[in-house]
């Protein structure tokens, strides 16, 4: 398609003689690719290339970190070494352990610095100079927003990492981005009715929302689920990103009638609030002759370690915990554990399982053509991935698996002990209409590199 | 009513922090005139004390029991803490004020780094402009906190306060407030009580006084300034790195946190008018209850955002009307 | 002052050309012959050039200059929604925007100078940051930054009857190999544009004002006019590069605003040579270098790379080395650039020219060729310094010594 173009512009009659000297300048290689290929980045030797766009620096370092060993362990595993963690009980697999369509699977990494334009810069060396199929990471909507509307454009396959935000699969869904984690909208649905069990129907909400969009889609999801309960939401107040003390936006919530504090906070934020809400005795608090609570939507291992003991008891939702008891979840852990001595966090599991179900849906395809795995991915049902039966909806490329509620352990064992799973929500519970959220897929066809 | 009261106290407890760390920075600009932009790598050095002091406590014994495995596949570890191996209840206490504690490790640490960064790097600027030192104090601060991060990786690492100062105090029926936030407050009232008196009370002060009107001169009489510099750099660092260790129980340290507060503790120093310790210690008081007051919702639904951008709002209007800050005098650093 | 002959300059900036158009081999051999990186040095190449002119020229340091840059990116993105895909309704919206922004900051914080000129700058870029981030976000689209869409209106495009699916300069697509061209083009034009600035009556006001703004005074000038323009035209430049950033990649992100990313031009700058016609562009290849390729090395690829060194010792090296390349790769450019700051303050044009000794360098004694300031960077009522400074230097050590040796 854009190579049908560049023969229309080269005729084009507005072209300058500048533009003239551009393209006799070009290096032959670019001008070869743009005429043989008929998808991006074909692979033509015996290895194939992911690309795994994780940030390294920033306040997401560590997530980024667990997320690429969790990409390096799927890689031996495809290519058949190590003990071939949830590949043995993924279902139904058409991978064969030698790679995939036969070409090993080799990978390159870069640092995305949780920001969206190095993100995008890192994803465009990996698909210009280093040749990948796929991209896939990312540790904050930001950033998978921007590099999905990239890969779009270019037309590599992007599988995002962990991003929570309704607007990713939502108006913000392209074609060839696909979501396994969960969103802003699932964690509320699934959060709501069992905030309603453990806390009551007649309570008043006082929300903090980290203000950008992710805290957005957060708030009015927690919102819309928490009414629906019963709730009143007294207020809801947004506080600046990064805001190192929050005292002066918790004060406020002492007076305010409120009995419930929700924190639509991610990362540092909500780890600093957290800690700040516990200490201005939120929790010891009696409100409306009700026992105070905080509620967190969204946390992680990483910040329940950051938070330490201000996580006990408090409620949220996960995509995954590696405390499940499912055989796929102790394989994955297992191999995992046995790789770098800790258990995986749902980053890494949700990352792994990505890779995996990218090489997956190649293998069925028989091709790396985008189009076609595309339509592999689209609509496929699998199991044994560690979240129960899963399907991949063909409307939004969205995942809808369960979704965990999980609350913090009173007494941890250790320091990856922190998380307690309280209800597991199935999917059919938290599966809405793709139409609410508006956007588009835009165009699945093949193009080579833009 | 009780809103208004809650913000001044949010206002103090913050602007004891911020009058702390611009503190420090004023210190080693009105004497050494360096403009040291690793000033908030020292405050999150001094945080990452108190965490290396709690992980010294906390140290265990291994053993590693090769017939049992964890549940994620690799052998069991049993550990027991050595220090309440050792000391007993004595060695649990001592976990429990580890923060606190930690201030006496991070004094002789903070003033060890301090002179080897006077020593080692700063003294070859003081004749340079304030662009190179800006720019090297900087690189010198992504280093230090690069080297954090190798070892203590990205994530915040949780310090609690003492139990004993873990609950909030009730002043009101609506007025509630932490125990540790009363405590840091008086802490740094203290400190900054303590690094006057020492200016003000001793030879040693004076001298370092008369070196910040007239270096020249005072070098003439026959005294070594540049040791007392050295010596009052490393007390910079000290103040920094003090009130990064008891701030560690209110904002979990990580590797970054020294970033976050460079920009804000230059607009500090600033608007108190640079190179004078209580225009610092003024208008560090004077943001921190600005910025609480900012962020009442009444405020916010006038203007909204206020809460995002007033610091910066008052640093240029400050600086505007009054050129030299609050507080700064024409004449001081002046050749 | 250099003397240099008009010829030379030509032959600088045809040189420039050349190196600029075989951009693509020259980098390969490195690891950075890919468009998105070689765009990205010509982009930032205009942003440090356009820096440059403001602080390798008067000496002011602005740590608010990416505000300008986001400011362009933004004003490129809307044109791209609201007027046409080609890209010189953009750059056009896009500089005076960021001109006119630049006006509005410049002239107040131009009343003060030394660090108090700093530390405004830096406050109104952080305004602008976290306004964009959050208030503004109908405008900017805060965290998930402001994209083109298919169904933006486009009413120029819609007029004219045609629609490029990406950014073009006349009908040509800003992507790729042709999207690297066309930043190239710009970037020598901007260079182009900076030698006839550095050596314009224009430029020479400017040195006159960074090495003595009260002997200016004296003299009848009046300097702030001056500086002002300076100013603007530096923040014009960092437009351009927005505008150029957001058409070969349509997004615009609050993030390229923030005072980190102001820091970076100063590190792009400095790190080549201030005031240097050649060092911005050059310390901007180093530092995006770092960013992109440096970062990317992992375990696996040091391996790769080590596999001529013995078994025993390929492990320490490579765990040594992954210290400094792949997430440590930020360590290594901290390193560096205190290696540059305390050694070699004139940048690496000054290590380039007194390697090659083409012609006298003098010995740069700071990175800005200090200017007579006071303790707070301020310029002063003083006399001009007759003596050398180095004299100063060696008599105030004689005298230390003495006094040291002295009972």
């Amino acid at each position: 398609m854009a190579d049908k173009k560049f023969i229309i512009d080269r005729r084009t009659a507005l072209k300058t003689g500048l533009a003239g000297a551009a393209a006799l300048a070009t290096p032959s290689f670019f001008i070869r690719d743009a005429w043989a290929d008929d998808f991006c980045n074909i692979p033509k030797g015996k290895d194939v290339v992911f690309g795994f766009n994780v940030p390294q620096s920033g306040a997401y370092a560590d997530e980024g970190m667990d997320e690429l060993k969790a990409y390096q362990l799927a890689v031996k595993h495809l290519n058949g070494e190590g003990d071939g963690g949830m590949l043995k009980t993924m279902k139904p697999l058409a991978l064969k352990g030698n790679g995939v369509l036969g070409k090993k699977v080799t990978f390159v990494s870069g640092d995305t610095q949780t920001k969206a334009d190095q993100a995008r810069a890192t994803a465009k060396r990996m698909i210009e100079k280093d040749g990948a199929i796929m991209i896939t990471g990312g540790s904050s909507s930001a950033e998978a927003v921007a590099v999905q509307s990239l890969c779009q454009d270019v037309g590599v396959i992007f599988m995002a990492g962990l991003t929570h935000s309704n607007d990713t699969t939502g108006k913000d869904k392209r074609a060839y981005g696909f979501r396994h984690f969960f969103n802003a909208y699932m964690s509320g649905v699934a959060l709501g009715p069992v905030l309603a069990e453990a806390y009551g129907k007649d309570r008043a909400a006082y929300h903090l929302t980290a203000d950008y969009t992710w805290g957005w889609t957060q708030e009015e999801s927690m919102k819309d689920a928490t009414e629906k309960q019963g709730w009143k939401t007294v207020k809801a107040v947004r506080t600046p990103l990064g805001a190192a003390d929050f005292s002066q936006y918790i004060t406020p919530v002492l007076n305010s009638g409120a009995d419930v504090l929700v924190l639509n906070h991610y990362g540092k934020d909500m780890i600093n609030s957290l800690t700040q809400a516990v200490q201005f005795g939120l929790r010891d608090k009696m409100a409306n002759g009700k026992k105070f609570e905080i509620v967190v939507p969204l946390f992680s291992e990483l910040m329940a370690q950051g938070a330490g003991d201000a996580i006990k008891g408090i409620y949220g939702t996960a995509n995954w915990d590696w405390k499940l008891e499912d055989a796929a979840t102790s394989a994955f852990t297992k191999s995992f554990g046995a790789a770098y001595g800790t258990p995986p966090s749902q980053a890494a599991q949700t990352c792994y399982v990505q890779a995996i179900l990218y090489a997956d849906a190649v293998e069925r395809a028989g091709t790396f053509n985008p189009s076609k795995v595309i339509a592999a991915l689209e609509g496929f049902e699998f199991d044994g991935l560690g979240n129960g039966k899963t399907l991949y909806r063909a409307a939004d490329h969205q995942c809808f698996k369960d979704v965990l509620v999980v609350q913090g352990k009173e007494k941890p064992k250790d320091k990856f002990d922190l998380l307690e799973v309280k209800k597991v929500v199935p999917a059919s519970q938290v599966t809405y209409d793709p139409s609410i959220f508006g956007g588009e897929l835009g165009s699945k066809d093949a193009k080579a590199c833009g | 009513m009780d809103a208004i009261v809650l913000q001044i106290l949010n206002g103090l407890d913050k602007g004891g922090a911020y009058a702390l760390i611009a503190l420090g920075l004023t210190l080693a600009f009105g004497t050494l005139g360096v403009v040291n932009f690793a000033h908030g790598a020292l405050f999150m050095l001094g945080a990452f004390c108190a965490v290396v002091f709690n992980k010294l406590l906390t140290l265990e014994i291994v053993k590693i029991d090769p017939t049992r495995t964890t549940p994620w596949g690799s052998p069991l570890e049993i550990k027991t803490p050595y220090v309440q191996a050792m000391l007993g209840d004595w060695g649990k206490v001592l976990i429990d004020y580890s923060v606190p504690v930690s201030i006496l490790l991070a004094i002789p640490v903070m003033l060890l780094i301090g002179i080897l960064i006077e020593r080692g790097l700063i003294r070859f600027f003081y004749k340079r402009p304030h662009a190179d030192q800006i720019l090297v104090t900087f690189g010198l601060a992504i280093v230090l906190q690069e080297i954090v991060k190798h070892f203590f990786g990205a994530n915040p690492i949780a310090q609690s306060a003492p139990a004993l100062f873990s609950g909030s105090l009730q002043i009101t029926e609506a007025i509630v407030y932490p125990y540790w936030r009363i405590v840091y407050l008086c802490f740094s009232l203290v400190v900054i009580g303590a690094v006057f008196a020492f200016l003000q009370l001793t030879t040693f002060g004076m001298v370092v006084r008369a070196g910040m009107q007239d270096r020249e001169t005072v070098g003439l009489l026959g005294i070594n300034i540049e040791r007392r510099f050295t010596i009052v750099f490393g007390l910079a660092a000290i103040v920094a790195g003090l009130a990064g260790v008891m701030y560690t129980p209110i904002v979990p340290p990580d590797y970054h946190m020294g970033m976050d507060f460079l920009v804000l503790s230059f607009v500090v120093v600033v608007v108190g008018g640079m190179g004078s310790l209580p225009g610092a210690v003024l208008a560090g008081f004077l943001l921190g209850i600005l910025q609480s007051f900012a962020s009442m919702n009444e405020i916010k639904g006038l203007l909204p955002g206020i809460d995002q951008i007033i610091i910066y709002l008052v640093a240029v209007v400050v600086l505007l009307v009054r050129p030299r800050g609050l507080l700064g005098r024409k004449g001081v650093m002046e050749s | 002052m250099k003397h240099t002959s008009k010829l030379a300059d030509i032959a600088l900036l045809i040189g420039f050309a050349i190196v600029v158009a075989l951009g693509p081999i020259i980098f390969t051999p490195i690891g950075a012959g890919y468009p998105d990186l070689l765009q990205k040095f010509a982009i930032y190449g205009i942003f440090a050039i356009g820096f440059n002119i403001l602080f390798g020229l008067t000496g002011y340091l602005s740590f608010g200059h990416a505000a300008f840059l986001g400011v362009g990116s933004y004003a490129a993105v809307w044109s791209f929604k609201l007027l046409s895909m080609d890209l010189l309704p953009a750059v056009a919206m896009s500089v005076v925007l960021a001109g006119v922004l630049a006006l509005a900051i410049g002239f107040v914080s131009l009343r003060r100078s030394g660090i108090y000129f700093s530390i405004l700058t830096l406050a109104f870029a952080q305004m602008c940051y976290n306004m964009a981030y959050s208030v503004l976000t109908p405008i900017t689209n805060g965290e998930t930054g402001l994209r083109v869409l298919r169904q933006d209106p486009r009413y120029l495009d819609a007029a004219i009857g045609y629609v490029s699916p990406t950014p073009s300069l006349f009908g040509m697509q800003i992507t790729g190999w042709t999207g690297f061209y066309i930043c190239g083009a710009v970037l020598v034009a901007a260079f182009g544009l900076s030698i006839a600035i550095f050596r314009s009556p224009f430029g020479m006001t400017l040195r006159a004002i960074k090495s003595n703004q009260n002997r200016m005074g004296y003299t009848g000038y009046s300097t702030r006019p001056y500086l002002l323009s300076a100013f603007v035209i530096s923040g014009m430049f960092a437009g351009l590069a927005g505008a150029l950033l957001a058409a070969t990649d349509p997004l615009a992100g609050a993030e390229r605003m923030q005072w980190t990313a102001s820091g970076e031009v100063v590190l792009m700058t400095i790190l080549g040579g201030a005031g240097t016609l050649l060092g911005p562009v050059l310390g901007t290849g180093i530092i995006k270098y770092f960013e992109n390729i440096f970062s990317a090395y992992n375990e696996a690829q040091l391996k790769a790379m080590f596999t001529f060194v013995p078994d025993g010792l390929r492990e320490p090296v490579v765990k040594t080395l992954s210290l400094f390349v792949g997430e440590g790769w930020q360590l290594t450019l901290g390193l560096l650039f205190m290696a540059v700051v305390i050694f070699l303050p004139g940048g690496v044009m000054e290590g380039i020219n007194r390697l090659i000794g083409l012609k006298h360098t003098p010995k740069v004694r700071s990175l800005g060729d200090s200017p007579q300031r006071d303790g707070l960077g301020e310029m002063v009522i003083e006399e001009m310094p007759t003596h050398d400074r180095t004299a100063e230097i060696e008599k105030n050590a004689a005298e230390q010594q003495a006094r040291a040796t002295a009972p």
